[in-house]
């Protein structure tokens, strides 16, 4: 133990972290025992106050799962993780439900505040008329302690709750869509993720409704060796619409956290979701050391006609990323929409991209992915296409650009095209391009410092997908991308 | 204003500049004129501060301050400015936002506060009517496009914007046509001022019927070979270089 107390303390004497967010919050926590077990999963299932066919399902993950082996296709390496020397519930303690944000731990607001999140000053802005308006499911380890909003959202009849609530307030729609987009066995990280997810968000958005606000997820790992379950479900009924925001910091740590998370979306008939993520998870230090390992599975159905969901996402943290956000075009005349910037810099490994699946008639995917890698990462695009038989007059558009920083940095692309229908079109477009040297010299030259420079040109490269993002998270994005590229030159 | 005293710099283990002495006063256009090949535009990026140059002996002293002891974006900041012979593209990065994000880096390293939006489109609006640039270009990805012409008068315009006390233009007459090389002319001639030089690196004499020099240096082996008055540019069209290539040889 003191020995790891050391390395933590020479790790933060050297300075090189450009990790802005790595603070960690004291509060007690109650947790279970480490490692997994059919125990466990009920001890998780008990802590929560789950009905019996929640458990159930639960334990049929967890038994299919002990069967399974961890993927190994993509490329990112890591050590081996060692499942049962995981904690798989923590929970910040003295919390029965507060009622108001003055019930909520100040530590924990605290926390918020550094990461400049200020729930109060959120709820002011609220009552201001007219002003932006965003609601906080805000989620600290592993249960939700504060939720703004809830009253406006209900008068619109929008349900934005905490899963866990909604497994016990609403059953019913819990139990017809959780697991119907991505199934419980559907992979190893994602199987895992159904024994033992913790906590995450529920989203139904009532037929004809269009989503007053929007609505927005602040997540954090606290606590260590605390693996990270989030499952979140968001419903889109007929003719609705809502917009989602997920951002992401985690507090600074010499261990290695694994966060394997599930979200499933779901559009009926002329229903609409836009999903943003700006992910900015601990990535390890100079050396590479430490960082979040994040397998997600994120999957979208566009399960009626004229449906429509589009993914944004934002990555500049972890460790490791094994991301791939896809659509199932199933409804016809659907749309699915896949924006991304990947930024990796030090020693962190990106394996992200996307799967557009046409099963509909006149389904379209446009896929816009734009790469960043510096210092010695590993930055990876692995996307699929593919048209069903049925599925005529499909049409893609995907256009994968990457940028390297530097010469020790790599960056791939990995697409694969299927068509089983003669009437598809597919379009691909990719360029890999390189900071020049004269590009540099000549914003040197107009007053910029090396940093200014490469945060310039980064964002002139992204400038596609950031135009994707709501406004504010745009701003924040547009920050993060400057943050996680200090240090990439010179 | 601008004092060089026995410049020797290599690259890549040539000799480039081989004990270069300059001395350009406040006020004054100084024309730099000679062979390809002679060490012109090195002498332009030298100053400017490009990496892949070892400096070896010598100084750029600029009013009173070494610009070898300073980063690139220093000098430009304490009033260095290079106008490219090939300006770079910035795909992405809409002009106007350039414009902004460097006016601004200079400002704060000197100390002084950030132009107001409404101050910054004053001054551009103004800028950009001097030199025929519409508001169509200045909307569009900086120099991404852009013609020859539309590129040389974009670092004008940075020129203007910037108010540096030492400009430097390196070939800023290639490719352009006579309209256009007018259009330039006049723009940098708008910007002749009593505390402001120029160092302008040309090899036609063409460029200084429009931008008339007070100064006119023959640069040949790395070094300053000839100094005169406006007329030295005229009997070097005439004559060309071939007697000072022989000296170098």
């Amino acid at each position: 133990m003191p020995a790891v107390q050391e390395t933590v303390e020479r790790v933060k004497t050297l300075d090189v972290d450009q990790y802005k967010y790595g603070f960690e919050t004291h509060i007690e926590v109650d947790k279970a025992p480490k490692g997994l077990s059919e125990d466990i999963v009920r001890f998780i299932s008990q802590k929560k106050g789950e009905p019996e066919w929640m458990t159930e399902w639960r334990l049929e993950a967890y038994r299919r799962w002990v069967t399974m082996r961890e993927p190994t296709w993509a490329r990112v390496s890591y050590p081996k993780i060692d499942y049962q020397d995981l904690y798989y519930y923590a929970a910040p303690k003295k919390n029965p439900a507060p009622k108001s944000l003055d019930e909520v731990d100040p530590e924990i607001l605290k926390t918020y505040e550094k990461l400049g999140i200020p729930l109060r000053e959120q709820e002011i802005l609220a009552g201001v008329e007219g002003g932006s308006r965003v609601a906080v499911d805000a989620v600290f380890d592993s249960v939700s302690v504060a939720t703004t909003f809830k009253e406006e959202l209900r008068k619109a009849g929008v349900i934005f709750c905490s899963i866990s609530e909604a497994i016990r307030e609403h059953a019913e729609l819990v139990r017809k869509y959780l697991g119907s987009v991505v199934p419980v066995s559907d992979n190893f990280f994602a199987t895992l993720n159904s024994a033992v997810f913790t906590d995450g968000s529920f989203v139904y958005v009532p037929e004809g409704v269009r989503c007053p606000m929007e609505l927005s997820t602040y997540f954090r790992i606290n606590e260590r060796k605390t693996g990270q379950f989030e499952r979140t479900l968001i419903i889109a009924d007929k003719g609705s619409y809502v917009s989602y925001l997920e951002g992401c910091t985690a507090p600074q740590r010499d261990e290695n956290q694994l966060h394997a998370a599930v979200v499933e979306l779901i559009a009926l008939d002329d229903a609409e979701i836009k999903y943003s993520t700006v992910q900015n998870w601990y990535p390890g230090d100079a050396q590479g050391k430490g960082g979040v390992y994040n397998f997600v599975t994120k999957r979208g159905d566009c399960r009626g006609a004229n449906s429509k969901i589009s993914w944004t996402q934002v990555e500049t943290g972890s460790a490791i990323t094994w991301k791939y956000p896809s659509c199932i075009l199933r409804g016809d005349n659907s749309r699915g929409e896949f924006y991304s910037i990947a930024i990796s810099n030090g020693y962190q490994q990106v394996d992200s991209g996307t799967k557009m699946l046409h099963l509909g008639k006149n389904t379209t995917s446009r896929i816009i992915s734009k790469g960043i890698a510096a210092g010695r990462s590993e930055n990876t695009y692995r996307g699929l296409v593919s048209a069903h038989r049925k599925a005529t007059g499909a049409r893609n558009f995907t256009n994968c650009d990457s940028l390297l920083i530097g010469d020790k940095c790599g960056a791939h692309t990995v697409p694969y095209i299927e068509s089983k229908n003669a009437s598809a079109v597919f379009e691909h477009e990719a360029t890999t391009s390189k900071i020049s040297d004269d590009q540099m010299f000549y914003c040197l030259q107009r007053g910029l410092d090396e940093e200014e420079a490469v945060a310039l040109i980064v964002n002139g490269f992204v400038k596609d997908v950031l135009q994707q993002l709501p406004m504010e998270f745009a701003v924040e994005a547009q920050k993060l991308i400057s943050i996680s590229l200090e240090g990439s030159v010179g | 204003m601008l004092q060089i005293n026995n410049l020797v710099v290599e690259i890549d283990g040539k000799r480039i500049l081989n004990g270069l002495d300059l001395s350009v006063k406040a006020g004054e256009v100084a024309a730099i004129m000679g062979p390809n090949g002679s060490g012109k535009s090195t002498l332009s990026y030298v100053i400017a501060g490009k990496e892949d140059y070892e400096v070896l002996d010598g100084e750029i002293v600029l009013d009173g301050q070494n610009l070898l002891e300073m980063d690139p974006h220093e000098r430009a900041a304490h009033g260095v400015f290079l106008a490219f012979q090939y300006p770079l593209e910035i795909p992405g990065v809409a002009t106007m936002t350039f414009l902004k994000s460097v006016m601004n880096a200079q400002r704060k390293a000197r100390g002084e506060e950030e132009l107001t939006t409404p101050d910054f489109m004053r001054r551009v609006k103004k800028a950009a009517e001097r030199l025929h640039i519409d508001q169509e270009m200045l909307k569009r990805a900086l120099n991404v496009g852009f013609s020859g012409g539309e590129k040389k008068r974009m670092e004008i315009l940075q020129m203007a914007l910037l108010e540096p006390r030492f400009c430097i233009l390196d070939e800023t007459d290639s490719g352009l046509d006579i309209d256009a090389l007018r259009v330039v002319a006049e723009g940098v001639n708008a910007l002749r001022d009593p505390k402001r030089a120029f160092l302008v690196i040309t090899h036609y004499q063409r460029l200084l019927n429009h931008i008339v020099p007070d100064s006119v240096h023959v640069m040949a082996n790395g070094r300053i070979v000839r100094s005169g008055g406006k007329e030295l540019a005229l009997e070097l069209e005439a004559s060309g270089y071939a007697e000072y290539k022989e000296e170098a040889a």
